[in-house]
């Protein structure tokens, strides 16, 4: 991995919205499923993007990005063609008319000192930049007790940052755009 | 600030879609996740993913570009092995997308989307149509300047860059917000692309070029 050259803004390409007419162009057959689900260690995460009047988005286009179950971060490509048994780390999903989401990956594990997590990237119509994220997972409450990135969020909205778990390997993830209960975003 | 706000009142959907709260910066930055990148490889893409031109048994209507240039980092080092994917109206200003009503013909030998990946130097290329303007809901008349959506892949997860190029000296620019919500105008003309004469192939496609600089991230302030 090299670290990118810290960028002088002058010459930055600046970012427009990916508008509503992605939905043929970007999302493929093994978008969501970064993990097979048959892998004895899959999980599935599901949930909405909602705009501040809790209305579901319905052309929004998530992406996620994380390290495997050992904390390894993926080298390799894999990303849109995936073998069956491959694991890519990269996952892709477009929300449908309910503003629902869904991916099939595997928990990671820890990278750092930090509490396990997914890093979320959330596009749209209206979004005329991304709004990046973090999921971590709710049974790992020690590890965020000590991570830095939690630290710096305010506790009343820790929460946002926290799949809720729905059931035996299943999470749920609800985006929250703006107003009562927004997620939390991140700027780098 | 060369990235627009979240929030542009003249977008409309801006309106409800913009974080209210003020984003978190944590002060470690990235960590080595958000700093890596997914990688892809040449066997993901089919050979002609990149000729918008060719998808279907005939020739799609319109005028014929190539369309290339560079993804560059902010010390113009080339990202090479970028996934770059495109998407765009096609020559009446249509898009192959069930949400779009706009009662312009689709053409049934053009799809218009693409993809392909950097080469050593970073560049890019695609044969394509010069799409149409179209009409939108935001406000009374209002009409999207000619443009191809680019998505853009860096080498961290955090330079994901979503845009939109345009072409040079569209009577469209002052009237859409979505170009304008860029709120300098050296930036704005970042998004439009340059004829090149020496780039137009004789009796075949006009040549347009187009560089990428991909910063820190399109968070940054």
């Amino acid at each position: 991995m090299t670290t990118p050259a810290k960028t002088t803004q002058a010459e930055t390409t600046p970012s427009q919205t990916v508008g509503p007419f992605y939905g043929y162009a970007l999302p493929y057959e093994a978008g969501p499923r970064v993990a097979p689900a048959w892998r004895p260690d899959a999980i599935t995460i599901r949930g909405r993007v909602l705009d501040g009047a809790g209305e579901p988005v319905p052309d929004a286009l998530l992406e996620i990005w994380q390290a495997d179950e050992n904390g390894e971060i993926p080298r390799r490509p894999g990303g849109i063609v995936r073998e069956g048994h491959d694991f890519s780390g990269f996952g892709r999903c477009g929300t449908d008319a309910a503003g629902g989401f869904w991916f099939t990956t595997v928990k990671p594990g820890a990278v750092g000192a930090g509490a396990p997590y997914i890093a979320l990237l959330v596009f749209a119509r209206g979004l005329l930049k991304p709004v990046a994220t973090r999921i971590y997972f709710p049974e790992d409450e020690a590890a965020h007790a000590a991570d830095p990135l939690l630290a710096e969020v305010p506790a009343d909205r820790r929460g946002t940052l926290v799949a809720e778990r729905e059931g035996d390997r299943a999470y749920r993830f609800d985006v929250r755009l703006q107003g009562e209960g927004e997620t939390v975003f991140l700027a780098f | 600030m060369t990235h627009p706000p979240y929030l542009y009142p003249g977008y409309k959907s801006t309106v409800l879609r913009a974080p209210a709260q003020e984003l978190i910066m944590p002060k470690l930055g990235p960590d080595s996740v958000e700093l890596s990148s997914p990688v892809f490889g040449h066997q993901e893409l089919g050979r002609l993913d990149n000729d918008l031109t060719v998808q279907h048994s005939g020739e799609p209507l319109g005028q014929r570009i190539i369309v290339t240039g560079r993804v560059l980092d902010g010390a113009g080092r080339p990202v090479r092995n970028a996934l770059v994917e495109v998407w765009q109206a096609n020559s009446a200003g249509r898009y192959n997308h069930l949400g779009d009503i706009h009662p312009a013909p689709l053409d049934p030998n053009f799809t218009g989307a693409g993809r392909c990946l950097t080469d050593d130097e970073g560049r890019y290329r695609f044969i394509t149509i010069k799409p149409g303007a179209y009409p939108w809901g935001n406000h009374h008349n209002a009409w999207r300047p000619a443009h191809i959506h680019f998505s853009v892949f860096g080498t961290a997860f955090t330079q994901r860059l979503v845009t939109q190029m345009y072409f040079p000296d569209d009577p469209l620019f002052p009237f859409d917000p979505i170009f304008q919500s860029i709120p300098e105008e050296r930036d704005r003309e970042k998004l439009i692309s340059r004829f090149d004469m020496d780039l137009t192939k004789p009796e075949w496609a006009l040549g347009f070029q187009w560089d990428i600089v991909l910063g820190d991230t399109p968070m940054e302030a």
